[in-house]
Protein backbone atom coordinates (compact mmCIF):
# COMPACT_ATOMS: atom_id res chain seq x y z
CA UNK A 1 0.00 0.00 0.00
CA UNK A 2 2.69 2.19 1.28
CA UNK A 3 4.81 1.14 -1.87
CA UNK A 4 2.11 1.62 -4.30
CA UNK A 5 1.61 5.57 -3.05
CA UNK A 6 4.88 6.50 -2.80
CA UNK A 7 5.53 4.28 -6.73
CA UNK A 8 2.31 6.73 -7.59
CA UNK A 9 4.14 10.06 -6.54
CA UNK A 10 6.95 8.86 -8.37
CA UNK A 11 5.55 8.16 -11.36
CA UNK A 12 3.69 11.25 -11.25
CA UNK A 13 6.99 13.50 -10.63
CA UNK A 14 8.29 12.10 -13.62
CA UNK A 15 5.92 12.41 -15.93
CA UNK A 16 5.71 15.90 -14.35
CA UNK A 17 9.10 17.12 -15.28
CA UNK A 18 8.76 15.12 -18.68
CA UNK A 19 5.79 17.76 -19.58
CA UNK A 20 8.07 20.49 -18.19
CA UNK A 21 10.33 19.70 -20.52
CA UNK A 22 8.29 19.00 -23.66
CA UNK A 23 6.76 22.18 -22.91
CA UNK A 24 10.10 24.14 -22.86
CA UNK A 25 11.22 22.30 -25.61
CA UNK A 26 7.61 23.24 -27.56
CA UNK A 27 7.95 26.85 -26.16
CA UNK A 28 11.56 27.08 -27.87
CA UNK A 29 10.32 24.92 -31.36
CA UNK A 30 7.92 28.17 -31.48
CA UNK A 31 10.32 31.04 -31.03
CA UNK A 32 12.97 29.24 -33.21
CA UNK A 33 10.01 28.66 -35.81
CA UNK A 34 8.61 32.30 -35.56
CA UNK A 35 9.97 33.57 -38.97
CA UNK A 36 7.12 32.93 -40.89
CA UNK A 37 4.82 34.78 -38.29
CA UNK A 38 6.58 37.78 -39.27
CA UNK A 39 7.44 37.07 -43.13
CA UNK A 40 3.43 36.77 -43.64
CA UNK A 41 2.42 39.09 -41.25
CA UNK A 42 -1.12 38.12 -42.91
CA UNK A 43 -0.90 35.28 -41.03
CA UNK A 44 -0.55 36.84 -37.89
CA UNK A 45 -2.92 39.63 -38.37
CA UNK A 46 -5.61 37.25 -38.76
CA UNK A 47 -4.95 35.63 -35.34
CA UNK A 48 -5.09 39.17 -33.80
CA UNK A 49 -8.40 39.52 -34.82
CA UNK A 50 -9.74 35.69 -32.93
CA UNK A 51 -7.68 36.07 -30.04
CA UNK A 52 -7.86 40.11 -29.40
CA UNK A 53 -10.67 41.59 -31.07
CA UNK A 54 -12.97 39.50 -30.62
CA UNK A 55 -12.17 39.20 -26.86
CA UNK A 56 -13.06 43.04 -27.17
CA UNK A 57 -16.94 42.80 -25.93
CA UNK A 58 -15.71 41.06 -22.33
CA UNK A 59 -12.74 43.03 -22.21
CA UNK A 60 -14.58 46.45 -22.31
CA UNK A 61 -17.39 45.18 -20.61
CA UNK A 62 -15.95 43.86 -17.59
CA UNK A 63 -13.38 46.85 -17.17
CA UNK A 64 -16.44 49.16 -17.26
CA UNK A 65 -17.48 47.54 -14.17
CA UNK A 66 -14.62 46.74 -12.13
CA UNK A 67 -13.86 50.53 -12.44
CA UNK A 68 -17.54 51.13 -11.47
CA UNK A 69 -17.00 49.33 -8.04
CA UNK A 70 -13.72 50.74 -7.68
CA UNK A 71 -15.39 54.03 -7.81
CA UNK A 72 -18.00 52.90 -5.36
CA UNK A 73 -15.77 51.30 -2.62
CA UNK A 74 -13.31 53.76 -3.26
CA UNK A 75 -15.11 56.41 -1.97
CA UNK A 76 -16.67 54.79 0.79
CA UNK A 77 -13.20 54.32 2.33
CA UNK A 78 -11.85 57.41 1.56
CA UNK A 79 -14.79 58.93 2.58
CA UNK A 80 -13.65 58.32 6.12
CA UNK A 81 -10.97 59.98 6.11
CA UNK A 82 -12.43 63.21 4.18
CA UNK A 83 -9.88 62.43 1.05
CA UNK A 84 -12.54 61.45 -1.65
CA UNK A 85 -10.90 64.13 -4.00
CA UNK A 86 -8.12 61.33 -4.36
CA UNK A 87 -10.65 58.74 -5.93
CA UNK A 88 -9.24 59.67 -9.21
CA UNK A 89 -5.38 58.15 -8.06
CA UNK A 90 -6.99 55.23 -6.60
CA UNK A 91 -8.98 54.06 -9.40
CA UNK A 92 -6.05 54.98 -11.88
CA UNK A 93 -3.35 52.82 -9.77
CA UNK A 94 -5.16 50.15 -8.98
CA UNK A 95 -6.34 49.92 -13.25
CA UNK A 96 -3.15 50.58 -14.14
CA UNK A 97 -0.68 48.31 -11.71
CA UNK A 98 -2.72 45.67 -11.17
CA UNK A 99 -6.11 44.69 -12.18
CA UNK A 100 -5.90 45.91 -15.50
CA UNK A 101 -3.30 43.44 -16.46
CA UNK A 102 -4.15 40.56 -14.30
CA UNK A 103 -8.19 40.89 -14.69
CA UNK A 104 -7.59 41.56 -18.50
CA UNK A 105 -5.42 38.88 -18.58
CA UNK A 106 -7.43 36.23 -16.36
CA UNK A 107 -10.56 37.00 -18.91
CA UNK A 108 -8.12 36.25 -22.14
CA UNK A 109 -7.46 33.29 -20.65
CA UNK A 110 -10.73 32.31 -20.47
CA UNK A 111 -11.82 33.58 -23.89
CA UNK A 112 -8.34 33.05 -25.97
CA UNK A 113 -6.65 30.83 -24.43
CA UNK A 114 -9.63 28.05 -24.06
CA UNK A 115 -10.38 28.58 -28.30
CA UNK A 116 -7.10 28.29 -28.89
CA UNK A 117 -6.61 25.13 -26.76
CA UNK A 118 -10.26 23.59 -28.20
CA UNK A 119 -8.77 24.75 -31.85
CA UNK A 120 -5.34 23.39 -31.77
CA UNK A 121 -6.41 20.37 -30.24
CA UNK A 122 -9.17 19.42 -32.56
CA UNK A 123 -7.13 20.14 -35.79
CA UNK A 124 -4.21 17.79 -34.16
CA UNK A 125 -7.48 15.27 -33.35
CA UNK A 126 -8.65 15.63 -37.35
CA UNK A 127 -5.35 15.34 -38.60
CA UNK A 128 -5.31 18.28 -40.01
CA UNK A 129 -1.80 19.33 -38.45
CA UNK A 130 -0.47 15.39 -39.71
CA UNK A 131 -1.78 16.03 -42.96
CA UNK A 132 -0.29 19.93 -42.86
CA UNK A 133 2.93 18.01 -41.87
CA UNK A 134 2.74 15.77 -44.96
CA UNK A 135 2.06 18.42 -47.26
CA UNK A 136 5.76 19.96 -46.62
CA UNK A 137 4.32 22.75 -44.17
CA UNK A 138 5.56 22.98 -40.38
CA UNK A 139 2.19 22.98 -38.59
CA UNK A 140 4.56 24.90 -35.57
CA UNK A 141 5.44 27.42 -38.15
CA UNK A 142 2.17 28.11 -40.06
CA UNK A 143 -0.31 27.44 -36.95
CA UNK A 144 1.44 28.14 -34.13
CA UNK A 145 3.77 30.99 -34.34
CA UNK A 146 1.28 33.17 -35.60
CA UNK A 147 -1.34 32.42 -32.70
CA UNK A 148 1.67 32.83 -30.40
CA UNK A 149 2.64 36.33 -31.49
CA UNK A 150 -1.06 37.32 -31.81
CA UNK A 151 -1.11 36.53 -28.01
CA UNK A 152 1.58 38.46 -26.80
CA UNK A 153 0.90 41.33 -29.20
CA UNK A 154 -3.24 41.41 -28.41
CA UNK A 155 -2.68 41.21 -24.55
CA UNK A 156 -1.12 44.61 -23.59
CA UNK A 157 -3.43 46.31 -25.39
CA UNK A 158 -6.51 44.98 -23.85
CA UNK A 159 -4.65 45.79 -20.50
CA UNK A 160 -4.51 48.84 -21.52
CA UNK A 161 -8.11 48.84 -22.98
CA UNK A 162 -9.64 47.92 -19.62
CA UNK A 163 -7.75 49.97 -17.69
CA UNK A 164 -9.01 52.88 -19.70
CA UNK A 165 -12.56 51.42 -19.21
CA UNK A 166 -12.29 51.48 -15.56
CA UNK A 167 -11.20 54.55 -15.12
CA UNK A 168 -14.05 55.90 -17.04
CA UNK A 169 -16.44 53.23 -14.90
CA UNK A 170 -14.32 54.99 -11.73
CA UNK A 171 -15.16 58.67 -13.33
CA UNK A 172 -18.61 57.57 -14.21
CA UNK A 173 -20.07 56.22 -10.32
CA UNK A 174 -17.18 59.18 -8.73
CA UNK A 175 -17.63 62.05 -10.49
CA UNK A 176 -21.07 62.18 -12.28
CA UNK A 177 -23.08 59.88 -9.79
CA UNK A 178 -21.76 60.96 -6.12
CA UNK A 179 -20.11 64.24 -7.08
CA UNK A 180 -16.74 64.22 -6.21
CA UNK A 181 -15.05 67.27 -8.07
CA UNK A 182 -13.87 66.70 -11.23
CA UNK A 183 -10.80 68.57 -11.17
CA UNK A 184 -9.07 67.45 -8.56
CA UNK A 185 -10.22 63.87 -10.00
CA UNK A 186 -8.07 64.36 -12.87
CA UNK A 187 -5.48 66.04 -11.47
CA UNK A 188 -4.37 64.25 -8.49
CA UNK A 189 -4.47 61.39 -10.81
CA UNK A 190 -2.30 62.90 -13.52
CA UNK A 191 0.21 63.90 -10.50
CA UNK A 192 0.57 60.73 -8.66
CA UNK A 193 0.54 58.18 -11.62
CA UNK A 194 3.93 58.00 -13.03
CA UNK A 195 4.38 56.70 -16.37
CA UNK A 196 7.90 54.67 -15.99
CA UNK A 197 6.54 53.17 -12.79
CA UNK A 198 3.53 52.62 -13.01
CA UNK A 199 1.90 52.35 -16.53
CA UNK A 200 5.16 50.98 -18.14
CA UNK A 201 5.27 48.24 -15.97
CA UNK A 202 1.64 47.55 -16.03
CA UNK A 203 2.57 46.66 -19.69
CA UNK A 204 5.89 44.86 -18.89
CA UNK A 205 3.24 42.49 -16.88
CA UNK A 206 0.74 42.04 -19.43
CA UNK A 207 3.01 41.15 -21.99
CA UNK A 208 4.52 38.45 -19.67
CA UNK A 209 0.79 37.29 -19.20
CA UNK A 210 0.48 37.62 -23.20
CA UNK A 211 3.56 34.93 -23.25
CA UNK A 212 2.78 32.91 -20.34
CA UNK A 213 -1.27 31.85 -21.37
CA UNK A 214 -0.64 31.68 -25.19
CA UNK A 215 1.96 29.31 -24.92
CA UNK A 216 -0.15 27.38 -22.29
CA UNK A 217 -3.20 27.01 -24.68
CA UNK A 218 -0.44 26.40 -27.99
CA UNK A 219 1.10 23.55 -25.72
CA UNK A 220 -1.91 22.14 -24.13
CA UNK A 221 -3.46 22.12 -27.75
CA UNK A 222 -0.56 20.47 -29.19
CA UNK A 223 0.02 18.12 -26.81
CA UNK A 224 -3.49 17.27 -26.19
CA UNK A 225 -4.51 13.58 -26.59
CA UNK A 226 -6.86 12.97 -30.21
CA UNK A 227 -9.68 12.43 -28.01
CA UNK A 228 -13.12 13.88 -26.72
CA UNK A 229 -12.09 14.08 -23.67
CA UNK A 230 -8.77 14.64 -24.59
CA UNK A 231 -9.22 18.04 -25.65
CA UNK A 232 -12.21 18.86 -23.09
CA UNK A 233 -9.35 18.46 -20.36
CA UNK A 234 -6.41 19.98 -22.07
CA UNK A 235 -8.71 23.04 -22.30
CA UNK A 236 -9.78 23.23 -18.76
CA UNK A 237 -6.17 22.72 -18.07
CA UNK A 238 -5.35 25.76 -20.33
CA UNK A 239 -7.58 27.90 -18.11
CA UNK A 240 -6.63 26.71 -14.70
CA UNK A 241 -2.80 26.46 -15.26
CA UNK A 242 -2.51 29.77 -17.26
CA UNK A 243 -4.88 31.59 -14.99
CA UNK A 244 -2.50 30.38 -11.77
CA UNK A 245 0.52 31.42 -13.55
CA UNK A 246 -0.88 34.76 -14.14
CA UNK A 247 -1.62 34.79 -10.44
CA UNK A 248 2.05 33.76 -9.16
CA UNK A 249 3.35 35.95 -12.22
CA UNK A 250 1.72 38.85 -11.07
CA UNK A 251 3.52 38.74 -7.36
CA UNK A 252 6.83 37.50 -8.70
CA UNK A 253 6.48 40.93 -10.91
CA UNK A 254 5.01 42.98 -8.46
CA UNK A 255 7.89 42.13 -5.69
CA UNK A 256 10.59 42.78 -8.06
CA UNK A 257 8.79 46.23 -9.60
CA UNK A 258 7.61 48.18 -6.68
CA UNK A 259 10.16 46.59 -3.82
CA UNK A 260 11.35 50.09 -4.06
CA UNK A 261 8.28 52.43 -3.43
CA UNK A 262 7.68 53.48 -0.05
CA UNK B 1 -4.59 2.77 -69.63
CA UNK B 2 -3.44 0.40 -66.90
CA UNK B 3 0.30 0.12 -66.47
CA UNK B 4 1.35 3.08 -68.97
CA UNK B 5 3.89 4.13 -66.75
CA UNK B 6 4.50 0.51 -65.26
CA UNK B 7 8.74 0.34 -64.64
CA UNK B 8 10.45 -1.80 -62.83
CA UNK B 9 11.86 0.71 -61.11
CA UNK B 10 11.09 0.39 -57.34
CA UNK B 11 9.57 4.01 -56.13
CA UNK B 12 9.32 2.42 -51.79
CA UNK B 13 11.69 0.00 -50.08
CA UNK B 14 11.19 -1.26 -46.82
CA UNK B 15 13.83 -3.76 -45.68
CA UNK B 16 13.27 -5.68 -42.39
CA UNK B 17 11.86 -2.75 -40.77
CA UNK B 18 10.95 -2.76 -36.90
CA UNK B 19 8.99 -0.31 -34.82
CA UNK B 20 7.54 -0.33 -31.18
CA UNK B 21 5.07 1.65 -29.29
CA UNK B 22 7.24 2.62 -26.03
CA UNK B 23 8.02 -1.21 -25.11
CA UNK B 24 5.01 -3.06 -27.50
CA UNK B 25 6.03 -4.00 -30.78
CA UNK B 26 4.13 -3.07 -34.13
CA UNK B 27 6.21 -3.94 -36.65
CA UNK B 28 8.84 -6.85 -36.70
CA UNK B 29 10.74 -6.98 -39.68
CA UNK B 30 8.40 -6.03 -42.02
CA UNK B 31 9.88 -6.22 -46.29
CA UNK B 32 7.70 -4.65 -49.14
CA UNK B 33 8.34 -3.04 -52.17
CA UNK B 34 6.19 -0.77 -54.78
CA UNK B 35 7.59 -0.52 -58.42
CA UNK B 36 6.52 2.56 -60.22
CA UNK B 37 3.32 3.12 -61.03
CA UNK B 38 1.67 0.23 -59.36
CA UNK B 39 -1.45 0.30 -56.69
CA UNK B 40 -0.56 -1.52 -53.80
CA UNK B 41 -2.86 -2.77 -51.06
CA UNK B 42 -1.84 -3.39 -47.43
CA UNK B 43 -4.39 -5.04 -45.88
CA UNK B 44 -4.72 -6.59 -41.90
CA UNK B 45 -6.73 -6.75 -39.39
CA UNK B 46 -7.19 -4.12 -37.37
CA UNK B 47 -4.57 -2.95 -35.10
CA UNK B 48 -2.09 -4.73 -36.92
CA UNK B 49 0.66 -2.04 -38.03
CA UNK B 50 -0.72 -1.00 -41.53
CA UNK B 51 -1.46 2.60 -40.55
CA UNK B 52 2.16 2.50 -38.79
CA UNK B 53 3.67 1.49 -42.18
CA UNK B 54 2.03 4.61 -43.47
CA UNK B 55 3.71 6.88 -41.65
CA UNK B 56 7.17 5.31 -41.85
CA UNK B 57 6.83 5.74 -45.69
CA UNK B 58 5.91 9.54 -45.04
CA UNK B 59 8.28 9.89 -42.39
CA UNK B 60 6.12 10.64 -39.43
CA UNK B 61 8.15 7.80 -37.05
CA UNK B 62 11.46 6.75 -38.35
CA UNK B 63 11.98 2.90 -37.29
CA UNK B 64 13.94 1.86 -34.81
CA UNK B 65 15.47 -0.88 -37.08
CA UNK B 66 15.66 -1.48 -40.72
CA UNK B 67 15.66 0.91 -43.99
CA UNK B 68 12.74 2.76 -45.46
CA UNK B 69 13.66 4.19 -49.06
CA UNK B 70 11.18 6.24 -51.15
CA UNK B 71 12.86 7.32 -54.50
CA UNK B 72 16.55 5.83 -53.33
CA UNK B 73 16.57 8.13 -50.59
CA UNK B 74 16.58 6.66 -46.86
CA UNK B 75 13.80 8.22 -44.79
CA UNK B 76 15.23 7.83 -41.45
CA UNK B 77 18.67 9.38 -42.61
CA UNK B 78 16.83 12.64 -43.92
CA UNK B 79 17.17 15.85 -41.54
CA UNK B 80 13.85 17.81 -41.80
CA UNK B 81 14.54 20.07 -44.75
CA UNK B 82 15.38 16.71 -46.80
CA UNK B 83 12.10 15.16 -45.33
CA UNK B 84 9.99 18.68 -46.18
CA UNK B 85 11.64 18.45 -49.70
CA UNK B 86 10.98 14.52 -50.46
CA UNK B 87 7.10 14.68 -49.01
CA UNK B 88 6.51 17.45 -51.81
CA UNK B 89 6.44 14.75 -53.89
CA UNK B 90 3.79 12.92 -51.49
CA UNK B 91 0.58 12.88 -51.39
CA UNK B 92 -0.93 11.36 -48.50
CA UNK B 93 -5.14 10.65 -47.95
CA UNK B 94 -5.94 10.57 -44.11
CA UNK B 95 -8.76 8.10 -43.01
CA UNK B 96 -11.59 10.74 -43.03
CA UNK B 97 -9.89 13.78 -45.25
CA UNK B 98 -8.52 15.76 -42.76
CA UNK B 99 -9.50 19.05 -44.61
CA UNK B 100 -8.82 22.27 -42.93
CA UNK B 101 -12.12 23.19 -41.67
CA UNK B 102 -11.50 26.79 -41.46
CA UNK B 103 -11.66 27.37 -45.22
CA UNK B 104 -13.42 26.35 -48.49
CA UNK B 105 -12.86 23.47 -50.72
CA UNK B 106 -11.06 25.88 -52.90
CA UNK B 107 -8.63 26.84 -50.62
CA UNK B 108 -8.00 23.29 -49.20
CA UNK B 109 -7.03 22.15 -52.78
CA UNK B 110 -5.34 25.53 -53.08
CA UNK B 111 -3.32 25.15 -50.15
CA UNK B 112 0.34 23.27 -51.12
CA UNK B 113 0.14 25.13 -54.34
CA UNK B 114 0.14 28.40 -52.22
CA UNK B 115 2.61 27.82 -49.98
CA UNK B 116 5.59 25.51 -52.15
CA UNK B 117 4.88 27.82 -55.49
CA UNK B 118 4.93 31.52 -56.09
CA UNK B 119 2.16 30.96 -59.12
CA UNK B 120 -0.07 33.46 -59.41
CA UNK B 121 -3.77 33.23 -58.38
CA UNK B 122 -5.30 32.67 -62.10
CA UNK B 123 -3.10 29.90 -62.26
CA UNK B 124 -3.33 28.87 -59.09
CA UNK B 125 -7.44 28.79 -59.52
CA UNK B 126 -6.78 26.60 -63.20
CA UNK B 127 -4.67 24.04 -61.63
CA UNK B 128 -7.37 23.93 -58.50
CA UNK B 129 -10.24 23.36 -61.05
CA UNK B 130 -8.34 20.84 -63.21
CA UNK B 131 -7.90 18.60 -59.72
CA UNK B 132 -11.52 19.49 -58.54
CA UNK B 133 -12.45 18.06 -61.85
CA UNK B 134 -10.84 15.21 -61.83
CA UNK B 135 -12.57 14.18 -59.00
CA UNK B 136 -15.89 15.21 -60.12
CA UNK B 137 -16.12 18.12 -57.47
CA UNK B 138 -15.77 21.16 -59.52
CA UNK B 139 -19.29 22.27 -58.83
CA UNK B 140 -18.17 22.53 -54.86
CA UNK B 141 -15.09 24.49 -54.96
CA UNK B 142 -16.69 27.25 -52.92
CA UNK B 143 -18.32 24.98 -50.49
CA UNK B 144 -17.10 24.45 -47.08
CA UNK B 145 -15.62 21.25 -45.85
CA UNK B 146 -18.46 21.09 -43.24
CA UNK B 147 -21.44 21.06 -45.80
CA UNK B 148 -19.71 17.67 -47.40
CA UNK B 149 -20.60 14.28 -47.39
CA UNK B 150 -18.27 11.67 -46.02
CA UNK B 151 -17.35 10.82 -49.59
CA UNK B 152 -16.92 14.06 -51.39
CA UNK B 153 -14.84 15.03 -48.42
CA UNK B 154 -12.49 11.91 -49.34
CA UNK B 155 -12.66 13.35 -52.67
CA UNK B 156 -11.41 16.61 -52.04
CA UNK B 157 -8.89 15.50 -50.08
CA UNK B 158 -7.37 13.47 -52.81
CA UNK B 159 -7.97 16.39 -55.26
CA UNK B 160 -5.81 18.45 -52.38
CA UNK B 161 -3.25 15.70 -52.40
CA UNK B 162 -2.83 15.69 -55.95
CA UNK B 163 -2.35 19.23 -56.38
CA UNK B 164 1.23 19.49 -56.63
CA UNK B 165 1.28 16.35 -58.98
CA UNK B 166 3.02 13.66 -56.68
CA UNK B 167 5.06 10.93 -57.87
CA UNK B 168 3.59 8.86 -54.06
CA UNK B 169 0.18 8.92 -52.87
CA UNK B 170 -0.52 7.27 -49.36
CA UNK B 171 -4.11 6.36 -48.78
CA UNK B 172 -4.80 5.44 -45.10
CA UNK B 173 -7.93 3.42 -45.26
CA UNK B 174 -9.79 5.45 -48.13
CA UNK B 175 -13.15 3.05 -48.18
CA UNK B 176 -13.84 3.28 -44.66
CA UNK B 177 -17.68 4.23 -43.87
CA UNK B 178 -18.43 5.17 -47.04
CA UNK B 179 -21.74 4.18 -49.04
CA UNK B 180 -21.42 1.67 -51.85
CA UNK B 181 -21.77 4.10 -54.50
CA UNK B 182 -18.63 6.79 -52.84
CA UNK B 183 -16.91 3.34 -52.64
CA UNK B 184 -17.05 2.34 -56.06
CA UNK B 185 -16.19 6.24 -57.01
CA UNK B 186 -13.34 5.78 -54.52
CA UNK B 187 -11.92 2.76 -55.66
CA UNK B 188 -12.08 3.88 -59.31
CA UNK B 189 -10.55 7.14 -58.65
CA UNK B 190 -7.43 6.18 -57.01
CA UNK B 191 -6.89 3.32 -60.20
CA UNK B 192 -7.65 6.14 -62.64
CA UNK B 193 -5.53 9.03 -60.93
CA UNK B 194 -2.72 6.63 -60.38
CA UNK B 195 -2.83 5.77 -64.05
CA UNK B 196 -3.37 8.55 -65.58
CA UNK B 197 -0.51 10.96 -62.95
CA UNK B 198 1.74 8.64 -63.32
CA UNK B 199 1.86 7.70 -59.95
CA UNK B 200 2.19 4.86 -57.68
CA UNK B 201 -0.24 4.36 -54.99
CA UNK B 202 -0.07 2.09 -51.34
CA UNK B 203 -3.40 1.89 -49.98
CA UNK B 204 -3.68 1.26 -46.55
CA UNK B 205 -7.26 -1.08 -46.37
CA UNK B 206 -9.22 -3.68 -44.74
CA UNK B 207 -11.77 -3.64 -47.75
CA UNK B 208 -11.40 -6.96 -49.25
CA UNK B 209 -14.01 -6.73 -51.66
CA UNK B 210 -13.18 -2.95 -53.58
CA UNK B 211 -9.41 -3.26 -52.82
CA UNK B 212 -9.10 -6.20 -54.87
CA UNK B 213 -10.86 -4.95 -57.97
CA UNK B 214 -8.36 -1.81 -58.40
CA UNK B 215 -4.84 -2.89 -56.93
CA UNK B 216 -1.71 -4.50 -58.88
CA UNK B 217 -0.33 -6.39 -55.67
CA UNK B 218 -1.67 -7.06 -52.32
CA UNK B 219 0.52 -7.57 -48.93
CA UNK B 220 -1.23 -8.62 -45.83
CA UNK B 221 0.46 -8.13 -42.41
CA UNK B 222 -0.78 -9.90 -39.22
CA UNK B 223 1.23 -9.31 -35.98
CA UNK B 224 3.82 -7.05 -37.02
CA UNK B 225 4.70 -9.00 -39.95
CA UNK B 226 4.03 -9.62 -43.86
CA UNK B 227 2.05 -13.08 -43.43
CA UNK B 228 1.17 -13.40 -47.21
CA UNK B 229 1.65 -11.39 -50.53
CA UNK B 230 0.86 -11.85 -54.08
CA UNK B 231 -1.95 -10.25 -57.13
CA UNK B 232 -5.55 -10.36 -56.20
CA UNK B 233 -5.75 -13.76 -58.10
CA UNK B 234 -3.30 -15.68 -55.76
CA UNK B 235 -4.71 -13.67 -52.73
CA UNK B 236 -8.20 -15.23 -53.58
CA UNK B 237 -7.21 -18.58 -54.18
CA UNK B 238 -4.87 -18.81 -51.42
CA UNK B 239 -5.36 -21.45 -48.76
CA UNK B 240 -3.39 -19.46 -45.94
CA UNK B 241 -5.43 -20.00 -42.95
CA UNK B 242 -5.08 -16.24 -41.83
CA UNK B 243 -5.84 -15.44 -45.47
CA UNK B 244 -9.10 -17.72 -45.80
CA UNK B 245 -10.35 -15.83 -42.88
CA UNK B 246 -9.93 -12.96 -43.95
CA UNK B 247 -11.07 -12.79 -47.46
CA UNK B 248 -13.99 -14.68 -46.27
CA UNK B 249 -14.72 -12.38 -43.26
CA UNK B 250 -14.89 -15.50 -40.99
CA UNK B 251 -15.18 -14.72 -36.70
CA UNK B 252 -13.14 -17.56 -35.80
CA UNK B 253 -9.38 -18.38 -36.92
CA UNK B 254 -5.94 -17.48 -36.79
CA UNK B 255 -7.12 -14.04 -35.71
CA UNK B 256 -9.02 -15.31 -32.84
CA UNK B 257 -12.72 -13.84 -32.06
CA UNK B 258 -11.71 -13.65 -27.96
CA UNK B 259 -9.34 -11.37 -26.81
CA UNK B 260 -6.90 -13.08 -24.66
CA UNK B 261 -8.43 -13.67 -21.56
CA UNK B 262 -7.88 -16.17 -18.17
CA UNK B 263 -10.19 -19.39 -17.97
CA UNK B 264 -13.74 -18.38 -18.82
CA UNK B 265 -14.86 -20.98 -15.65
CA UNK B 266 -12.22 -18.89 -13.74
CA UNK B 267 -13.61 -15.70 -14.67
CA UNK B 268 -17.37 -16.86 -13.61
CA UNK B 269 -15.65 -18.70 -10.20
CA UNK B 270 -18.19 -21.64 -11.66
CA UNK B 271 -15.96 -24.20 -10.02
CA UNK B 272 -15.82 -22.62 -6.59
CA UNK B 273 -19.88 -22.12 -6.43
CA UNK B 274 -20.11 -25.70 -7.44
CA UNK B 275 -17.84 -27.08 -4.81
Amino acid sequence: MLKATIEGIGRRTIQGIWRIGFATRFFLLVLFNSGTAFRRIGLTIREIYFTGVLSLIIILVSGLFVGMVLGLQGYETLQTYGSEEALGVLVALSLVRELGPVVAALLFASRAGSAITAEIGLMKATEQLSAMEMMAVNPIARVVAPRFWAGVISMPFLAALFSAMGIFGGYLVGVVLIGVDEGSFWSQMKNAVEFEQDVLNGIIKSVVFGIAITAIALFEGYDAPPTAEGVSGATTRTVVTSSLAVLALDFVLTAFMFRGIS
Amino acid sequence: MQGLFLTNENLVEIEQVEFGYGSRPVLKGINLTARKGQVIAIMGNSGCGKTTLLRLIGGQIKPSRGVVRVAGESIGDLDQAGLYRLRRKMGMLFQFGALFTDISVYDNVAYQLREHTDLPEDAIRDLVMMKLHAVGLRGAAHMMPSELSGGMARRVALARAIALEPMLLLYDEPFAGLDPISLGVTGNLIRRLTDTLGLTSLVVTHDIQESLKIVDYVYFVSEGVIEAQGTPKEILASDLPYVHQFVHGEADGPVPFHYPAPAYDDELRLKEQHA
